[in-house]
């Protein structure tokens, strides 16, 4: 038969690959733990053993060698590979490094005094320099000025939302898009000078009130509103809104009968996040609702309003020790406020998700 | 049979009907021009509120660096110290922020196991869900102290780098202290972005990195990182917005000082949004018009960093259909 069959090379011999082994599975984990035991008897035997250097020294040593280790048995490119690898879980630690500090930090600071009675008294008649007052009128002022923020915007957002999925078109629907989405990076403190010129232009220097405070919150919550809503109308099946009109049903008693309870929990969910996000929001707040109130007012329409992020802001400024105490006391009932609302959120969509 | 591709179809019109169509379909139209029309008031209002000092300031506005605005005549402002400010502490931001954010991308969408991929998205989320305020509070509370010796390290060891010269502050409220906490705040939506862009590499691009015995770096070296420059360019751009426009954080961190320096580990400096917040509360006389004015250049800055990010990132989803 044919007997120039021409030698195939080998499986195992390619040219690139031949001269190199691999190394063990398990090598890099095993070499984590002896770098991280050894750094820490080093720190520990010149007595500076410290969590920040104990960490950077460990992941140093383990990139250095797993690397120098990988480039003499694998290859350059193993090698490069193993580099990446091992600072792109650096970089996901790095990030959590911060989440991790500000939460604690917050929550070991803030729970001295963190109790019903900073919880339900104001500061009316506290000098900033006394043992005593809470954040009460905050978390009124807190409450009233998101509350109308969050009535306000509702609305407005979900009407447009419903206006760019249901009826624009063309031209006009890209320019909304465009414009909501750089609207969603206006500064706050710009929404905030916007009221006050607003305001100074229909009522006068010096009359801004907790109402001026609500509107500019809602200019921020608007576009959040109407991209996560927006968001949610487009999931709704076209068989949905075709099998209503195939009944007769005209178009707006569709959107408001089939459309929106069929995306209720995702817009309730948007909803939410709109309202975790505007509620932490201090520079407007400064600007509008004043940052030196201390009685607890309910009235939207009248005088300075506190509200919890301009306490902490107020708090700081004034610098003493007990002041600092009330600020981290202050920013851990915001957290948990935020936190809440968040989690809510979660579970709301985790519960109507429509494919569970 | 051709009606049933005409989107977004409506019923047929029919009698009295029409009134309750007509009336939501109004207030619907209303209330997507009523965002045009706040975005419009918003640069009128302060145009118009930003003009009598504008017209009455002695110095430039652009080019000058003092802030003698709480008169009744002759007010002297100028942006120039805090518009450097802003850009300085933005650009530290988002050159610590960027490498990090692409780094977590990575790792969340090709290096974490990939039922674990989504709660992580999420942890990384709520950096974003914590209020400015709260890391103000942080920054000068917490991270200040703490990074007092590594300034004094850094300035005795690269001080002849303009950029680190000494003496370091000794309370550390200074810009690299701004920037780093600026880039913890900017640091989700980057990821975010970057993230969302990296998720929809083609698989045929990455199968046949991989197929071609490519290792997972030069896989995403080849495949992900060309597709995704667009969505990482864009959410860099959107981060450097909001790090350019953030008041509190920096309001708190920095001990200001109206001057134009490079020295990071110095006090003094000062941004745009953060002596608003600082000098609002004793503005008189032509004080709030002036400071108005300043938060209508940044609200132009942010409002042209916005709109090129997101003609990045429209114009990078259009490429890669």
């Amino acid at each position: 038969m044919s007997t120039t069959i021409r030698q195939s090379p080998e499986p195992d011999t390619d040219p690139l690959e031949a001269r190199h082994g691999s190394l063990p599975r398990r090598f890099p984990l095993a070499l984590l733990a002896s770098c991280a035991a050894v750094v820490a008897g080093v720190l520990l035997a010149f007595s500076a053993f410290g969590a920040l250097p104990w960490v950077l020294l460990t992941a140093a040593s383990f990139t250095v060698i797993l690397v120098t280790a990988s480039a003499r048995v694998e290859g350059h490119r193993h090698a490069a590979d193993r580099l990446v690898t091992a600072l792109v879980y650096g970089c996901f630690l790095l990030a959590l490094a911060p989440l991790v500090s500000v939460l604690w930090t917050v929550i070991d600071n803030g729970l001295d005094r963190f109790d019903p009675y900073f919880l339900s008294v104001s500061m009316n008649g506290v000098l900033p320099s006394m043992d005593a007052g809470g954040a009460y009128h905050a978390i009124v002022g807190t409450l009233a000025i998101t509350g109308m923020a969050t009535l306000i915007s509702v609305p407005i957002g979900l009407m447009c939302a419903v206006y760019l999925v249901e009826y624009a078109q063309g031209r006009i629907k890209r320019a909304i898009t465009f414009f909501v989405d750089v609207m969603t990076g206006i500064p706050s403190i710009v929404a905030g000078l916007f009221i006050v010129a607003l305001w100074i232009m229909l009522f006068g220097p010096g009359r801004t009130n907790g109402a001026a405070a609500a509107l500019s919150l809602a200019v921020l919550m608007i576009p959040v509103v109407v991209r996560s809503s927006e968001e949610m109308l487009q999931l709704v099946s076209r068989d949905l809104r075709e099998a209503s009109y195939a009944l007769g049903v005209p178009k707006w008693r569709t959107i408001t009968k089939v459309v929106l309870p069929t995306s209720a929990a995702g817009l309730t969910t948007g909803i939410m996040l709109a309202i975790a996000r505007v509620i932490g929001e201090t520079a407007p707040l400064v600007l509008t609702a004043g940052s030196s109130a201390v009685s607890i007012n309910w009235d939207l329409f009248d005088g300075q309003m506190m509200s919890l992020p301009v306490f902490i802001y107020s708090q700081v400024r004034m610098g003493g020790a007990v002041n600092y105490e009330r600020a981290w006391a202050a920013a851990l009932t915001l957290i948990l406020i935020v936190m809440l609302l968040f989690f809510l959120a979660r579970v709301i969509k985790y519960l109507f998700a429509p494919n569970r | 049979m051709t009606t049933t591709d005409a989107p977004p179809a409506g019923p047929p019109p029919a009698g009295k009907r029409r009134i309750g169509d007509a009336v939501f379909a109004g207030l619907a139209r209303g209330s997507g021009y009523l965002i045009l029309l706040i975005l419009a008031g918003v640069a009128a209002f302060l145009i118009i509120q930003a003009w009598p000092s504008l017209s009455a300031n002695t110095v430039s506005f652009l080019g000058s660096r003092e802030w003698e605005a709480n008169t009744r005549e002759n007010p002297a402002f100028g942006v120039a110290a805090l518009a450097f400010g802003t850009v300085l502490a933005a650009a530290i931001a988002l050159v610590i922020a960027t490498p990090v954010a692409i780094g977590v991308a990575l790792f969340i969408v090709y290096y974490a196991d990939s039922r674990l991929a989504s709660p992580l998205g999420y942890l990384v989320d709520l950096l974003a869900a914590i209020p400015s305020v709260v890391y103000g509070l942080w920054g000068i509370g917490f991270l200040a102290p703490q990074l007092v010796p590594v300034y004094e390290a850094l300035t005795r060891y690269l001080g002849w780098i303009p950029l680190f010269a000494g003496p370091a502050s000794n309370s550390a409220r200074t810009m690299l202290t701004a920037g780093i906490v600026l880039a913890v705040m900017i640091l989700p939506i980057i990821t975010a972005m970057s993230r969302d862009v990296f998720k929809q590499v083609p698989q045929g691009h990455r199968e046949a990195a991989l197929a071609m015995g490519a290792t997972r770096w030069e896989m995403i070296r080849l495949a992900v990182l060309p597709f995704g420059k667009s969505g990482v360019v864009g959410g860099a751009m959107l981060g450097l917005g909001r790090a350019l426009g953030e008041t509190m954080a920096v309001a708190m961190i920095l001990s200001p000082a109206l001057v134009i320096s490079f020295a990071l580990l110095k006090s003094g400096n000062q941004t745009i949004a953060a002596h608003i917040a600082l000098q609002y509360p004793e503005a008189t006389g032509y004080g709030v018009s002036a400071l108005i004015a300043a938060g209508l250049v940044l609200f132009a800055i942010t409002l042209a960093v916005n709109m090129s990010a997101r003609y990045v990132v429209a114009r990078g989803s259009k490429e890669s259909r």
